[in-house]
């Protein structure tokens, strides 16, 4: 390690262009000389201040954060967050996939939502395509379904470690069990608990399987009463009232200038939801609240999610009701994937004897009956289909803030660029004005109420 | 595939620069008002005329194609701005952003090269040195109120010499509801971009980020070092010329490459 | 064994081994090493319906000085690989890797620049753990194959002989073949 004298550091910031103070390279086991040359630069104006390592491998840092902090005592003066210790390329990586076969790396970036990820970069495929308004309705109101249940997953997702982590277990094998829950219903419809790469562009991959309305239901009669069992454990509990009222104070100011959303803005008292201002998936056709609290402290934010995980039962009750009110008619005749034979994923999926794969008819319609069909199956599983060249936006209001997928097309069966606009990533650069002046336990509370995750973060 | 076969999509499309591995230009923008000059045949004798972008159906360049597609040749205008009006909300920011920067003594022009109208979204194409001036009027122009930076993402053209690194601010408004994009281009040659830091706070982490990965260097960040490789990393990785770096996978005696370098057929 | 029966009740004939085998078996303390996706599915894992306090292992021993079992869950990028052997060195024998996931196996979906083709380029693996995420109960069976495994170990200049046996099996093993799975991996 040197002080700005690696290779980057030609362009990047050196010392006489850092604005705060000097710049140190770090890559492992090099703590003692970083030590050493901050006490040799004086630094540090008392001997008092400890530089201590929150290491990327730590219980309590909700995934592989390294925060650098600056103790005087117990005040944390100084938090520098590390990242990048993540990261895995997903987006240079989608580069070299169809358009399809993007989701299932956008899917992996946040892995607590990987719902989200996948309908924000679908939705602005879709842009791109021009066929925004012919997804099928059906599809739109499975798509509501599972993310909804996907928040309801996130969001006990991070109330459970952040029990955890303050040292109430309870919290954390509650939460895990009813987390459980959930995810059993979203491996009745999509296959997996996790990373399902289930919404495609066009629609989604495959229709509800027979029983998952009534396992829904059922859900949804049990859970809103463990839902409150729950919160009877943690909302008055004096000890968690003690640890996370008045911590991690951050105000709508605070807010926009750090390009703050999610629970974390709604916590400031600012009700916004791009649910409700910028619906997508027809979400302005469905009843719900968006809750809001003023207290914009860690308190608050914990309010916010489980306020926001009964709106989600709501939501997804609706939904509920309506695709029982749809009935089953079938894949020509309620479609969950966009009737473009130049888009849409050709194959029905069935489960057959042999596992998961293109149904029998469809089989028959493109070996025995259609020509056509046939070549647009074969080009559009081996090439993809092709996207218009230009660039599109399309953000959603995911559990944790705005998650934004921004795509560029050349015209090719390739994305050009994707990136994702992860607000964890965002959120993670709050956490100085946070947590600075503080004491170091709040420390945990306070990044617990950011809630991040580290792959939406370093992607 | 909506693109190639040039089926009458209406509305324009957008581009910026070359972005085409083979075509000349890259395509799109018919105007919008199907006048009635705009019949069959005359949009088909403007279409000859225009540069080819695409030719082949399927892509496949080189091998025998006996699909007869092979000798298709797409034609498409390229665009390099939308033509007023542009629609729904964007007149209005042009318009508060143009008298906003005439205030301040600034052109509209001499800010911004051009601006493109395309799937429902506002693009604003700024030239770098008056980036932060521009910024700062969205965030703080009454009328335009741009307050959250979503962030800055790069984008590498190595076709479009003379701007091969795009930097893209996407811009959101909470007091107006509406969203707007801002991009910035810079050549490989020179790779610097103010920073808007001072502007949007927000963009910090994002622009170390850009940095990291494309070499675009924001002056005036107080801090611009790398964020997500190690600190003591080469190379910018998300350039297009940077590989993919995977390795062969071996299974049961066979090796395959890495995606980046296997057969192409698109 | 017929000596047992010569013995009164209460007594029971054994190997050093064998009792150093057992403990070591059920009193694995994992420390975590949960990177990514995985780490969610462990997390899961410790959750009251796939529990793994049936093994004592809920208590994770967030020091790895104290840890046996380090189970590598996620995706380890190159900027994480230092930091995972220094967690590795710094755990004290005996201990044992679980590499849970494909991108802890070989690097899975993601064959690309940042990130480590598969931990056991870092760190010796005892047990590859296949899955995109895998399964709780996939890890929970990977945790009874690693006790077998654990009870099965030798002490001393027996395990450096059965070092050797495994090595030289290993090596001979062509590409082509594919070792039956039953039995555990001596």
């Amino acid at each position: 390690m040197t002080e700005a004298q690696t290779p980057h550091a030609a362009a990047g910031a050196t010392d006489a262009e850092a604005a705060e103070g000097h710049v140190y390279t770090v890559s492992g086991e090099d703590w003692d000389e970083i030590i050493a040359a901050a006490n040799e630069a004086r630094d540090f104006q008392s001997g008092e201040r400890l530089v201590i390592n929150m290491g990327p491998q730590h219980p309590s840092t909700h995934g592989v954060l390294r925060l650098v902090l600056t103790l005087e005592g117990e005040t944390v003066v100084e938090v520098r967050p590390a990242i990048g210790y993540l990261h895995t390329g997903i987006e240079k990586n989608m580069e070299f996939r169809t358009w399809t076969q993007g989701v299932t790396f956008c899917t992996r970036a946040d892995y607590l939502m990987p719902l989200f990820n996948e309908v924000a970069y679908c939705l602005a495929v879709e842009r791109l395509l021009g066929i925004e308004d012919r997804i099928p309705e059906r599809a739109q109101i499975i798509r509501v379904l599972m993310l909804e249940l996907n928040r309801i997953t996130s969001h006990l997702g991070g109330i459970a470690p952040m029990g955890l982590e303050l040292g109430a277990t309870t919290i954390y094998t509650q939460g895990a069990r009813l987390r459980e829950r959930g995810l059993d219903l979203l491996e009745l419809v999509t296959g997996l608990r996790m990373n399902h790469a289930y919404m495609r562009p066009g629609g989604v991959a495959q229709d509800l399987p027979p029983g998952a309305l009534e396992a829904i239901r059922a859900f949804l009669d049990t859970t809103p009463a463990l839902v409150r069992d729950l919160r009877t454990l943690i909302d008055a509990n004096p000890i968690f009232i003690g640890r996370n009222k008045g911590v991690a104070y951050l105000d709508l100011a605070g807010c926009m200038a750090l390009g703050v959303t999610g629970p974390m803005l709604r916590s400031t008292g600012l009700p916004w939801d791009l649910r409700k201002s910028q619906p997508y998936c027809g979400y302005e056709t469905y009843d719900f609240d968006v809750p809001t609290v003023d207290t914009c402290d860690a308190y608050g934010r914990y309010l916010v999610r489980m306020d926001e995980v009964d709106q989600s039962l709501r939501i997804v009750r609706q939904c509920v009701d309506r695709l029982a009110a749809r009935g089953s008619a079938g894949p020509d005749k309620d479609p969950v994937m966009i009737r473009d034979a130049k888009i849409g994923w050709p194959a029905q999926l069935s489960l057959g004897p042999d596992g998961l794969g293109p149904s029998p008819e469809h089989i028959k319609h493109i070996m025995g009956q259609s020509m056509e069909a046939l070549i647009h199956h074969f080009k559009l599983i081996t090439e993809g289909f092709r996207v218009p060249a230009g660039q599109a936006y399309a953000a959603v209001e995911s559990p944790r803030g705005e998650l934004g997928a921004h795509v560029v097309s050349d015209g090719g069966t390739r994305p050009y660029r994707v990136h994702l606009r992860d607000p964890s990533f965002n959120h993670l650069q709050s956490v100085a004005a946070v947590c600075e002046g503080g004491m170091v336990a709040d420390l945990i509370p306070a990044i617990a109420s950011i809630d991040p995750v580290m792959g939406g973060v370093d992607r | 595939m909506s693109g190639p076969d040039g089926t009458g999509k209406a509305g324009p499309e957008e581009t910026h620069g070359s972005q085409a591995p083979q075509g000349p230009v890259p395509p799109v923008a018919e105007p919008e008002a199907e006048a009635e000059e705009n019949l069959p045949a005359r949009l088909g004798e403007e279409r000859l005329a225009e540069p080819v972008v695409r030719t082949g159906m399927f892509g496949v360049q080189g091998t025998p194609d006996t699909s007869g597609y092979g000798l298709l040749r797409v034609h498409r205008a390229p665009v390099l701005a939308s033509p007023r009006p542009y629609g729904s909300y964007f007149d209005e920011v042009a318009d508060a952003l143009g008298s906003a920067l005439e205030a301040a003594g600034v052109g509209f022009s001499d800010a911004i090269e051009r601006v493109v109208a395309d799937r429902g979204e506002l693009t604003l194409y700024v030239r770098r040195e008056r980036l932060p001036e521009v910024a700062a009027k969205l965030r703080d122009d009454p009328a335009l109120r741009f307050e959250l930076c979503g962030g800055v993402s790069g984008v590498h053209y190595p076709h479009d010499t003379g701007r091969e690194l795009h930097a893209v601010y996407h811009l959101l408004s909470i007091t107006h509801n509406r969203r707007l994009r801002v991009e910035v281009a810079a050549p490989d040659a020179d790779p610097h971009i103010p920073s808007l830091v001072g502007v949007y706070p927000a963009v910090n982490w994002h622009e170390r980020e850009t940095w990291d990965f494309f070499g675009l260097i924001f002056d005036g960040h107080p801090a611009l070092t790398r964020i997500q490789m190690p600190d003591d990393w080469k190379g910018h990785p998300q350039r297009k010329d940077y590989p993919l770096g995977g390795i062969p996978v071996e299974y049961r005696g066979a090796k395959i490459p890495a995606p980046d370098e296997r057969r192409d057929y698109s | 064994m017929g000596i047992e029966e010569k013995l009164p009740s209460g007594v029971l004939l054994t190997s050093v081994e064998k009792v150093a085998g057992w403990a070591r078996a059920r009193s694995v303390w994992p420390a975590t090493f949960g990177l990514a996706c995985c780490a969610i599915e462990l997390f899961q894992t410790g959750g009251p319906k796939h529990d793994l306090a049936r093994f004592g292992m809920e208590r994770a021993s967030n020091t790895p000085r104290q840890a046996d079992l380090m189970i590598v869950a996620g995706r380890v990028s190159q900027k994480m690989a230092p930091v995972l052997r220094q967690i590795y060195d710094q755990m004290s024998d005996p201990k044992w890797v679980i590499s849970m996931g494909v991108c802890a196996s070989s690097g899975g979906m993601f064959n690309n620049y940042a990130i480590v083709q598969g931990v056991d380029h870092i760190v010796p693996v005892d047990i590859y753990l296949p899955g995109c995420p895998p399964r709780p109960e996939m890890l929970l069976d990977s945790i009874v194959k690693l006790h077998d495994k654990i009870m099965n170990m030798k002490l001393g200049k027996n395990r450096e002989r059965q070092i050797t046996e495994l090595e030289n099996a290993r090596l001979s093993l062509s590409p082509l073949h594919v070792p039956s799975p039953e039995g555990s991996q001596l």
